[in-house]
């Protein structure tokens, strides 16, 4: 057994040792600033272009509307605001959803102070976006719909190409933040009506730092990021060589073994769903059980806090994730678990464990095992227990 | 945010977790809402005097500390000792609490305080300083407990 049992690969993945040998050189000798004339650069260059096309193929997308930039934040802050400055003169009004990322949540809520309009369409006790709602919060004023493709929580993917259809049948920009399915799912920006698309590098075993916005070609955003020619004077700043590297070899590992990765991940995550919701009383799934992200469970354990969950489970060497409200340093517990309807009390008491390809067996019944011990030590000391087993609730 | 190692030792061994039965005084605050939720129990002698407290907590890692050492300042003290708690002696005793913790360290003084409260009710004592608990502290204290998030 390892030291460490990693189950946060939603919020970071381990380097693929493949990753790292295929960057290794441009964190080296091959040093040059792939924008110089000189052959030298040209190489550096290449070996960009190459990552762009790989990334491109992933997604059914031409090379030339793939753009480099310094994780998913920044994909979801130029799509947004960009789209939103650029179309004010049409209207001010976006649609987004009641579970997006913060790096989507926030970016609305800034544009609200400068102005515009925002409506957060619900999503239904899966976590399912309610496409009847969408589409009736469309207005003549909307000029842009984000959703975010698959979510970080609770892993629910959303029904991306209705959505892309709806929005492009009014004439309106779908932007999708895939972060977390990008390399998971299988995703067709044609096919599923997507103009702007946000991913990252980290979530699937590549490097932190880089990421990419797609942008269909018939969609020039204005650069957010001002000072030079690169990528096609969309986003200046010297190219992140050895990341986008790194960020085209781990898509190119994905897109050999996407779906045979996503069966054995499903089975992995399932086989832990099944064993904590059969053995640890008054626990249940968060999310959709079948429209859910290869590595993702999110569970909430009835009268515990997570916190003290998670740092218990953390003595254990577990490394998960928690919705309560003393994690996130507000009163609020996570506004995901809140939108799917849970009341405060189940949604502090959640734990997010998500898995990867590294994940064994072994260490999924070792969690199962320390969970048990940690669930049954909190209820213990919990005052919402001992009313429970003194209304004989449980 | 990191706890102190004086918080990781009440959290990961916490002192006087358990109920008391026939409690002189028991007090609950706090709501689920908020995450965190404390009770204290009191066994109180007839000369005023804390002979056992114990606690349960649905809370973080810094709610169960809390409770954990304020019940252990006032373990063995008389009425009027333990009246004297406040939220600052408690997060004194733990070597300080991240800034968005303090709540946890106010939640714990309310606890010892509801649960005094109770037993004055219980036997019809009046005790000077001891007003009848908030009933959510989270709502009345929110403000101005997060000037310096």
């Amino acid at each position: 057994m390892p030291d460490i049992i990693y189950l946060d690969n939603a919020a970071t993945t381990r380097l693929r040792p493949e990753v790292l040998d295929a960057m290794m050189p441009y964190l080296t000798e091959k040093y040059a600033n792939p924008s110089s004339i000189h052959s030298f650069g040209a190489e550096c260059n290449a070996a960009c272009e190459e990552s762009r096309k790989t990334i491109a193929k992933m997604i059914n997308a031409k090379d030339n509307e793939i753009y480099f930039t310094s994780g998913g934040s920044e994909s979801d802050n130029w799509a947004i605001k960009s789209a939103a400055y650029m179309r004010k003169d049409k209207g001010k009004h976006i649609i987004t959803s009641a579970i997006e990322h913060h790096a989507v949540m926030e970016t609305c809520e800034f544009l609200a102070r400068d102005g515009f309009e925002i409506t957060f369409v619900g999503v239904d006790d899966k976590g399912i976006l309610k496409l009847d709602e969408l589409k009736a919060a469309i207005r003549p004023d909307t000029i842009l719909i984000s959703v975010i493709y698959a979510n970080n929580e609770i892993g629910t993917i959303q029904p991306i190409k209705e959505m892309g259809e709806i929005a492009r049948s009014k004439g309106i920009l779908f932007h999708t933040d895939a972060v977390q399915a990008f390399g998971h799912v299988p995703i067709d920006v044609e096919k599923e009506n997507i103009d702007l698309l946000s991913a990252s590098a980290h979530k699937i075993h590549g490097p932190k730092g880089i990421g990419m916005l797609y942008m269909k070609n018939n969609i020039k955003l204005t650069p957010m990021i001002h000072g030079g020619p690169h990528e096609r004077r969309r986003r200046a700043g010297t190219l992140n060589v050895p990341g986008i590297v790194g960020f085209g070899r781990a898509a190119e590992l994905c897109r050999g073994s996407m779906e045979e990765c996503a069966v054995e991940l499903t089975k992995k995550r399932n086989y832990l769903i099944d064993r904590i919701l059969k053995e640890i009383p008054h626990s249940r799934l968060n999310g959709d059980r079948e429209k859910r992200l290869p590595g993702n469970a999110n569970i909430s354990f009835r009268y515990i806090e997570g916190e003290s969950m998670l740092m218990l489970v953390d003595m254990k060497g577990i490394a998960a994730s928690t919705g309560s409200a003393c994690a996130s340093g507000s009163l609020d517990p996570s506004h995901v678990l809140l939108a799917i309807g849970l009341p405060h009390e189940i949604a502090h008491g959640s734990l997010r464990m998500t898995l990867s390809d590294y994940t064994t067996k072994e260490e999924l019944d070792y969690t199962v095992e320390a969970l048990k011990e940690v669930v049954a030590r909190l209820r213990a000391m919990s005052p919402l227990y001992e009313d429970a087993v003194k209304n004989k609730e449980v | 945010m990191q706890y102190s190692n004086k918080v990781m030792d009440h959290f990961t061994n916490p002192r006087n977790v358990g109920e008391i039965e026939n409690a002189s005084g028991v007090g609950t605050v706090g709501n689920a809402k908020c995450g965190d939720i404390m009770r204290v129990y009191l066994d109180i002698d007839d000369n005023g005097f804390i002979k056992d407290v114990k606690f349960k907590t649905f809370g973080c890692g810094a709610a169960v500390a809390t409770s954990s050492m304020a019940t252990e300042l006032i373990k063995g003290k008389h009425i009027d000792e333990a009246l004297k708690l406040t939220n600052r002696s408690v997060m004194e005793a733990l070597d300080g609490l991240p800034a968005i913790k303090v709540h946890c360290s106010v939640l714990a003084e309310e606890a010892v305080r509801a649960a005094l409260w109770d037993y004055s009710e219980k036997r019809g004592l009046k005790i000077d300083g001891l007003e009848k608990p908030v009933d959510d502290i989270h709502d009345s204290h929110h403000e101005d407990l997060h000037e310096d998030d």
